[in-house]
């Protein structure tokens, strides 16, 4: 064995990990499970403070003028940029996307014209140079899949029904094996993807073909990462020999990954655990104190909440901000039934403490049953303290991805350096039911959407009529749709590979096609109210329905009633396998999600007045969360509802739900709301339910912020699937968020 | 088949009780206490029909949340003593279920409190005042039938959670509460008192069901004035 692996190994149990890429077999051989609280957590250190005070500056600096600074010479790539930093003398951690901190990146491998834009908005002017160049050489993803759209995904795209596409810039969600270039170095991972490539031979059909080139792009990629790091005289090239090293190469390899790409995702996987080996080898060996270790985990936290993607400021609008989804996957169980927090599960989210609440990283707490009750405690706590915490059940998920996956984006989650996942937004239920109504036709656009279905021309909706048009329409749309992510994934891999994040994963990756649903409570309400209750439509002279009135009651999603949950979950079982139905680019999987992040309010601008009382133009709910308002026996009632929405084959990509608590409903004092919050999410999870976002705040500091944001600068709250600064939302998004269902009781 | 009528069901209670627990409103009344906040359930007439199975089906799928919390169900109302068959059976179903079972009742109903405490876990005993002329004049009614129901209680060995709202200019004033604490000491099986503080939060239901509201103008009471008779009274109980 290389000299440089014995003196970064020392220490370490030995294992398979030792002769291949196996970074799971080392956490097991290696990681030590902790089961106590959270009592050893130490402070910020006098350089923590320094460094994150001059970013506390420069963040409201950007919170004013939008953004801080872009570079414009030169366009995105690995080792592209000069080193940047914030502090060097206090900087334990280094390395910035460019020169300097939030100073943003042009890429333009996406689309040209996203990017320009952003660029014009802000009052920017990309090198004419650049630009002709850039014009002149390079074809852009955009460009490759508006060559081959059909018209039918250009008509779908224009009246809403699919949107967030990734056709215009990186679709994200490629996690890195992050991990691999501390345990290995970089040397060796390119030995790796030499030997794969060697192999890589035989009849040179399309994939092979395609798969020869991405590797050697990912070799490349290997060395430029190697290269940006040498210039901040970090050796990638060896493994990491030290706590210090194992941040710092697992931030570099990271730091690589947003350099090249602005997906939309551009998470960090599961860390902390695999890093506590390190931490803990150098504490047990007296070369590292507590102090620093936490110092090492804050300043990582803090190059962390600095990452930036150029986006437009209609994005920004859509996102609620400037999301990056930095998400790091925390705790969870190992499958020898051993728990997989250790004290840096704890140590990262006490950041929240040392450097104060922030929507990045993405916090993810993998919960399961069996966590130990001293961080079920702790996480708790953290939650009613900062809103910020987001939680997935491990308990569904390790049975389908094992016990070292990480989480792209939200909810989507993914077998470490195995899996990769290809992005595909989301299509609209609510509208597509409209569409069952009227003939295919859009309500607001008068586009026809969807060939082939009649117009209903009923007095009364008759429920297995409007069902089985219903149904139809969706057929239609699942085709549409993996014809539309075949072609963005065709073109993006063409034109935007990913070859930095590629390297970090096996050569013979697993890929899963993240599809998704927004609208789901509106079309589960409208069906229920079509059935149950009596709906006249409403319509115009075209004989679209404009509007509905409804006679009598009907069950709502929300209330634990399986007379309209189970409308829900026909929904989404019938749609996913409608997708099924359609083979995917690179035999993809289907998966499918309840997710629609903030943009559940501009889905809602974009459909019609809905038979479920909901108003043309006013939000959908989000994700999977039940209408606001329509949740009428309380919280748990609420969750049972969402509960039933089945994740195994069906909503494997996910099902968001977000959790508005006031605190003094949680409990009389904080003991019991700890307690009460801890037994809410084994009482929900126990259910088999995927995911839930905890608010513990009051309406009225919610109210108090909109007319003075300029005293909360940090209040960050969860909107589905990840966390938002409250000010950062439109006033739109702040009313939405406020409406919806807040869980009080007398 | 028996039926009940439940005015509404709030599934997710925290303060009503230990743990986490789903709350049932049930239809009807008699007192007519002065600051009573859910005038909508007086009548035994409204609400909604269901049996003693629906309603518990409902209830056992809350049973992850009541688990982990030391949680369960908790009938309040109206009084829930109001419907004894209905709630005599549920209350059977609950406890075949394996769901702790809590009565939240000023003791007001109409009898088999034997059978009723039988299958009952925990009472939230709601003491609307220690003397007769003190209790007529806060509920409209006589003391006898809540002395009864103590009288079963005493029997039973059911242990008792003792509320008491406190009122400004009604039931406030550190004699008024020492006086509480002399009477509460002659009651069964008391854990814990809780005091609480007057809200207006009823006020509008009362505008809507067209009923002049008996405490125009007295307004909510301080909860810092409730913490300081919660301490004499904690004092005097031993905790």
């Amino acid at each position: 064995m290389d000299q440089n692996m014995e003196l970064a190994w020392k220490g370490f149990h030995s294992g398979e990990w030792r002769h291949l890429v196996n970074v799971r077999n080392f956490i097991q051989k290696n990681y030590m499970p902790y089961e106590g609280d959270a009592q050893f957590l130490q402070g910020a250190t006098e350089r923590t403070q320094r460094v994150w005070e001059k970013c506390s500056a420069l963040l409201a600096e950007e919170m004013k003028k939008g953004i801080i600074d872009v570079e414009t010479r030169v366009v995105s790539g690995i080792d592209n940029f000069e080193p940047g930093y914030i502090d060097k003398d206090n900087e334990v951690i280094v390395g910035l996307q460019t020169d300097a901190p939030l100073k943003r990146i042009v890429n333009l491998y996406g689309g040209l014209r996203m990017a320009l834009s952003a660029l014009d908005q802000y009052g920017y002017q990309l090198d004419p140079e650049v630009e002709r160049h850039f014009r002149m050489y390079r074809k852009t993803h955009n460009d490759g899949v508006f060559d081959a759209y059909p018209e039918r995904i250009l008509t779908a795209r224009k009246a809403g029904l699919l949107t967030g596409l990734p056709d215009a810039y990186g679709r994200g969600r490629v996690v890195g094996d992050y991990r691999r270039v501390p345990l290995y170095g970089v040397d060796f991972l390119i030995e790796e993807k030499q030997r794969d490539k060697r192999e890589l031979d035989g009849p040179m059909d399309d994939e092979r073909i395609r798969l020869r080139e991405e590797v050697s792009e990912q070799i490349r990629a290997l060395e430029q990462m190697k290269h940006m790091a040498a210039r901040y005289g970090v050796d990638l090239g060896r493994p990491a020999q030290s706590a210090k090293e194992a941040v710092q190469n697992l931030y570099m390899a990271y730091l690589a990954g947003v350099k090249e790409n602005n997906g939309a995702a551009t998470s960090l996987g599961r860390t902390s655990t695999f890093l506590d080996i390190y931490i803990q080898r150098d504490l047990d060996n007296g070369v590292l104190t507590e102090r620093e270790a936490q110092e090492l985990i804050d300043q990582f936290v803090i190059k962390l909440r600095l990452v930036r993607h150029l986006r437009t400021p209609e994005y920004n609008e859509l996102f609620g901000g400037d999301p990056t989804w930095v998400t790091e996957a925390i705790g969870g169980m190992g499958v020898d039934g051993r728990t997989l927090v250790t004290r840096t599960s704890f140590r990262i989210l006490h950041c929240l403490t040392n450097l104060g609440t922030a929507p990045e990283p993405n916090l993810t707490v993998l919960w399961s049953q069996s966590l130990p009750e001293n961080f079920k405690k702790y996480c708790s706590e953290m939650s009613i303290d900062t809103d910020s915490i987001q939680y997935e059940n491990d308990d569904i998920m390790r049975p389908v991805y094992g016990d070292d996956y990480g989480i792209a984006c939200c909810v989507s989650a993914m077998r470490m350096g195995k899996q990769m996942q290809f992005f595909g937004a989301r299509a609209n239920m609510a509208k597509s039911l409209l569409y069952a109504i009227n003939g295919g036709v859009d309500e607001i656009k008068g586009l026809q959407v969807i060939p082939n279905i009649p117009l209903n021309t009923e007095e009364v909706l008759d429920y297995p009529t409007v069902l089985a048009a219903y149904k139809k329409v969706l057929s239609y749309v699942a085709e549409l749709y993996v014809d539309a992510i075949n072609i963005i994934h065709f073109m993006h891999d063409k034109y935007a590979y990913e070859a930095s994040q590629m390297a970090l994963h096996d050569t013979l990756v697993e890929r899963l096609t993240a599809f998704g649903i927004a609208g789901l409570s509106v079309a589960a309400d409208s069906l229920s109210a079509i059935k149950f209750a009596k709906v006249y439509p409403v319509r115009n002279e075209q004989g679209i329905a404009v509007d509905f009135r409804t006679e009598g009651d009907f069950p709502k999603y929300g209330n634990d009633n399986d007379l309209v949950d189970d409308i829900a979950v026909e929904l989404v079982t019938y749609f996913s396998g409608e997708l099924k139905k359609h083979p995917i680019y690179r035999n993809a999987i289907h998966t499918l999600s309840a997710l629609t992040i903030t943009s559940n309010v501009m889905y809602g601008k974009k459909t019609g007045t809905t038979p479920d009382g909901r108003k043309r133009g006013e939000p959908l709910a989000p994700g999977a969360n039940p209408m606001h308002g329509r949740d009428e026996n309380g919280a748990l009632a609420s969750l049972n509802s969402v509960a039933k929405i089945p994740y195994r084959n069906i909503c494997q990509d996910g099902v968001s739900n977000t959790f508005s608590i006031v605190p003094s409903a949680l409990g009389l004092n904080r003991p019991q709301r700890v307690a009460n919050l801890v037994a809410i999410l084994d009482g929900y999870f126990a259910h088999s339910a995927h995911h839930l976002n905890v608010n513990v705040l009051n309406r009225e500091v919610l109210l108090d912020a909109m007319e003075h944001p300029e005293n909360y600068p940090t209040l960050t709250i969860r909107v589905s699937g990840y966390a938002v600064n409250f000010n950062r939302l439109t006033r739109e998004q702040q009313m939405e968020v406020v409406k919806r269902t807040f869980h009080e009781s007398m | 088949m028996t039926l009940g009528r439940i005015h509404s069901l709030e599934s997710m209670g925290l303060v009503d009780g230990p743990g986490i627990r789903t709350v049932v409103f049930l239809q009807g009344c008699r007192l007519r206490c002065r600051y009573c906040h859910n005038p909508d359930t007086w009548q035994r007439e409204g609400g909604t029909e269901t049996t003693p199975r629906e309603l518990t089906d409902r209830l056992i799928r809350f049973k992850s949340y009541y688990k982990s919390s030391g949680g369960g169900v908790t009938f309040s109302g109206g009084e829930p003593l109001m419907q004894p068959d209905f709630l005599l059976e549920t209350l059977h179903l609950c406890r075949d279920a394996g769901i702790h079972t809590c009565l939240d009742t000023a003791g007001c109903g109409l009898g088999h409190y034997d059978k009723i405490l039988a299958d009952t876990d925990l009472i939230l005993y709601d003491v609307k005042h220690y003397r007769p002329d003190g209790y007529r004049q806060v509920t409209g009614h006589g003391m006898d039938e809540t002395l009864s129901f103590v009288k079963a209680v005493r029997a039973a060995g059911t242990p008792m959670w003792v509320r008491h709202v406190v009122v400004p200019g009604l039931t406030d004033g550190e004699e008024h509460i020492r006086e509480l604490g002399r009477y509460i000491r002659t009651l069964p099986n008391v854990e814990k008192t809780e005091l609480l503080p007057y809200h207006l939060l009823g006020v509008s239901k009362y505008r809507g069901l067209g009923i002049p509201y008996p405490l125009e103008g007295v307004p909510a009471m301080e909860r810092k004035t409730v913490e300081q008779y919660q301490n004499i009274l904690d004092e005097m109980l031993g905790g």
